[in-house]
């Protein structure tokens, strides 16, 4: 009934004018993410030397970097790149973490604590240079970088999924499940996991803009993907630029350094 | 004459919701003399404990008092300013809650939160305060005063905080207290217990009393003048005697024949035409066959014991049988094991010792774990507690319906499995357009109706109840008793009926067994175990239950003349 949940979806929007606006950010964010190469006024990647550390101008709507490259078409062109980083690094540390995390909380006992001791040691780690060992170990490319991402992420996904399905393990339509014929696993999968989705998709929109900056502070420390170098293009400040004194303005944008 | 203590004329009050303006009260009108205690008695939605908080100035930010007045000793508290009436909380009035759990600080110990409650309203040093404190845990009689006063609300059982409660709120020696629920979800000696207390201080201290309660019961036992309530308005007002023998409302009557005394029939709890429908119903069932000799009992539970890694064992050495179509009473406290011991024998908890035999076969040795792929998994069914955590909230009425009987008997969705779920829901009473309803969307007798449809999906033969009423209103209990009650002798269904109401077991069931610390204490025909009990605990446990027609204890006279 894809009319009834578009009705239903516009229903919601009506009555949260804040999620409206959300929503359209969302979209936009999406819509660039594909025209983006498209529509970018330069070429992201064509330097020149004479256009070099210009201020945002009509002709250069976010100034130039120290090789004369457009900014905003390189923020443009980026958007994809990063996107895809961040979702499918999300998306993995939600899966992972929500399946393991579900199946403690429900279990108990020593699955739990071996588990919940585990991802202890995990955050005890800072998790950035975790994630930067682990790219430097693993070589710089774009899916070690989401692998990287995803792995710091995931203590957080376990313990939330594990504390709410904890709490929920003894109610009595889990009981009623198990009475009507389910077995463990299904009442995790089919009955757990979809009560627990609503907060953890709060946690998951967090956590997108978190995997952004981290995907971009390893860029920043020069682990940056062969094809993404190529590319030249990225929402992350580059390394060897940035050692230098930052010699802009007010107006630098995040990209240009 | 002189002025009542409180004078509530004509209140209205609103709320203002998603779904627009709600009135909760509309137009109640009642007085309260010095050291009275009155009963406000009515079922949830009445507005009743919303008249008590306008009363106390605890209406949440959506509620408003729109008109009306609320004196007290002629003053009217709903026009002064918050800073005058901070001074009459807790020196006037004051208030005592149904979770007295909830009402205390977790992180602070009771002793200091009785001093400072009061030192919000009296010039003392801590010292004193805290001498103060002392004295009033005494006054609630806890055991052990002073070790107690630095005890957490974790450390104390439910009936202990609520006295903590009761300390706090008379620590400002108030002339009135309003008691909401005070008393729910304690076992019932132990309200029987808090309740004299509440009554004997009352009458010491000459401080009036609201007591709201949806026990009708309760009420009468405590209480020299009842008010009913419903739907926000005042119903009727008289004392309890003339209200329980002669009641006026028609509401009053159906709430009266609702509530359970020690002596009513299932037949009775309704009025007089449903009465007879139900009647009808009755003679239509085919009468119990009698099993042909030397077939197994239904249940033969020999010796069960469920032993934790840690504490004493939950249940010990517990045994029984049970005939299809018999229905069995489980009756005991909180902690006794009854929930436990019912698990088990749904096999949703595995037993560390002991047998469970099912039509003569052993199903103990299946884990409870593996269970879901016995046969008899859809011959043992259960109804919980709690409606409102029995049904998953992202199924519809009719997946939950539905969900057992695609898992236990075989059924694919389609044309025969919506008419199996719409004769299931028709059978329980709830209304085919509700299927497509959310539990959200459910009232608390709907979504009852709703469990005990899942229930009996499959057929089951045995049907463990785990308190099935406990969150029910009377006039709803009465009806899904009913309804059992009637499946139980359409289907020769067995029941097991777990509840620490003695009066809906001595109704129920044919025999009833009475736990204590996880172990038997007596088992016997109901009506001979509640009439003339064997044990002491079994006496204590049927003489706590407050009866309309035992007539009212008279706490505060006896206390006076001691």
């Amino acid at each position: 009934m894809p009319s009834a949940t578009l009705r239903h979806t516009a229903w919601i929007l009506r009555g949260n004018p804040l999620t409206a606006v959300a929503a359209c950010g969302v979209v936009i964010l999406v819509l660039l993410a594909i025209l983006g190469p498209s529509i970018a006024p330069y070429d992201p990647i064509a330097s020149s030397v004479s256009e070099a550390l210009l201020p945002p101008s009509h002709a250069h709507l976010a100034g130039t970097d120290q090789l004369g490259r457009d900014t905003f078409s390189r923020l443009l062109v980026a958007t994809r790149l990063d996107l895809i980083i961040a979702v499918s690094a999300v998306g993995i540390s939600f899966v992972l973490g929500a399946v393991v995390g579900a199946f403690c909380g429900y279990a108990g006992g020593r699955l739990d604590r071996a588990v919940g001791r585990f991802v202890d040691v995990m955050m005890a780690f800072p998790l950035f240079v975790l994630a930067m060992a682990m790219v430097a170990a693993l070589g710089n490319r774009v899916e070690n970088i989401v692998i990287a991402t995803a792995i710091i992420n995931l203590p957080f996904y376990i313990r939330f999924a594990r504390a709410e399905v904890n709490v929920r393990r003894n109610v009595g339509w889990v009981e009623a499940a198990r009475a009507s014929g389910e077995g463990n696993i299904s009442v995790v999968l089919r009955f757990l996991l979809p009560n627990v989705l609503p907060a953890m998709a709060v946690q998951m929109s967090l956590n997108l803009g978190w995997a952004i900056l981290n995907a971009a502070g390893l860029s920043f420390i020069g682990l940056v993907s062969g094809r993404r170098r190529r590319s030249g293009a990225s929402w992350s400040p580059k390394a060897r630029a940035s050692s230098r004194p930052a010699n802009g303005g007010w107006w630098r944008f995040p990209a240009s350094r | 004459m002189t002025a009542p203590l409180l004078q509530i004329e004509d209140l209205h009050v609103t709320f203002s919701t998603r779904r627009g303006l709600v009135e909760a009260v509309r137009g109640v009108t009642l007085a309260v003399e010095a050291g009275e205690m009155l009963g406000l008695v009515g079922e949830s939605g009445s507005g009743k404990s919303v008249t008590g908080f306008a009363t106390t100035r605890l209406l949440d930010a959506a509620g408003r008092v729109t008109r009306g007045r609320i004196l007290y000793r002629g003053q009217d508290i709903t026009r002064i300013p918050d800073s005058d009436f901070r001074a009459l909380h807790g020196a006037a009035m004051s208030m005592i809650f149904q979770n007295p759990r909830a009402a205390l600080n977790p992180i602070r110990a009771i002793g200091l939160q009785i001093a400072d409650a009061i030192l919000s309203h009296k010039r003392m040093s801590k010292q004193a305060a805290s001498e103060e404190a002392l004295k009033l845990l005494r006054a609630v009689q806890i055991r052990d005063p002073e070790k107690r006063m630095s005890a957490y609300p974790h450390e104390l059982s439910g009936g202990m905080c609520q006295r903590v409660m009761i300390a706090i709120a008379i620590s400002c020696d108030p002339m009135l207290l309003i008691a909401d629920e005070p008393t729910t979800g304690l076992d019932v000696t132990t309200q029987k217990v808090v309740m004299d207390l509440l009554a004997r201080i009352a009458a010491q201290r000459g401080m009036a009393t609201i007591l709201i309660t949806h026990d009708l019961g309760l009420a009468a036992q405590y209480c020299r003048r009842v008010v009913v309530m419903e739907q926000g308005r005042l119903v009727e007002e008289a004392p309890p005697e003339t209200l329980f023998r002669h009641p006026q409302h028609a509401y009053t009557k159906r709430l009266v024949a609702a509530s359970p005394t020690s002596t009513s029939h299932i037949a009775d709890l309704v009025t007089d035409e449903e009465r007879c429908e139900y009647l009808a119903v009755l003679a239509a069932a085919k009468p119990a066959t009698e099993p042909p000799p030397g077939t197994p009992p239904l249940l033969d539970v020999k010796s069960l014991a469920k032993r934790y890694d840690q504490g004493p064992p939950a249940v010990t050495d517990f045994s029984m049988t049970m005939k299809a179509g018999e229905s069995v009473g489980l009756v005991g406290e909180s902690g006794s094991g009854k929930t436990t011991t019912s698990r088990m024998i749904c096999r949703l908890i595995d037993a560390s010792e002991g047998e469970i035999l099912f039509d003569g076969e052993s199903i103990g040795h299946l884990p409870a774990r593996e269970f879901h792929r016995s046969p008899h998994r859809k011959d043992i069914q259960i109804v919980f507690q709690d409606p409102n955590e029995s049904l998953n909230p992202r199924f519809t009425a009719f997946d939950c319906i539905a969900h057992p009987l695609l898992r236990l008997s075989g059924l694919r969705p389609g044309d025969a499995l919506r008419q199996r779920v719409e004769e299931c829901a028709a059978r329980v009473g709830l209304p085919a357009e509700l299927l497509p309803r959310f539990p959200h969307q459910l009232s608390g007798g709907q979504k009852a109706r709703v469990g005990i449809a899942r229930a009996i999906a499959c057929r089951p033969r045995l049907l463990v109840l785990d308190e099935p009423t406990a969150a029910l209103d009377v006039s709803v209990q009465a009806v899904v008793l009913q309804l059992l009650d009637r499946l139980r002798r359409e289907d020769n269904l067995a029941l097991l009926f777990v509840s620490h109401d003695l009066n809906v077991v001595r109704m129920m069931c044919d025999r009833t067994i009475v736990l204590r610390n996880g172990s038997i204490v007596e088992a016997g025909e109901s009506r001979a175990l509640f009439e003339n009990p064997q044990t002491d605990y079994t006496r204590e446990l049927v003489e706590a239950v407050p009866h309309i027609d035992r007539g009212r204890t008279d706490v505060a006279v006896e206390s006076l003349l001691t």
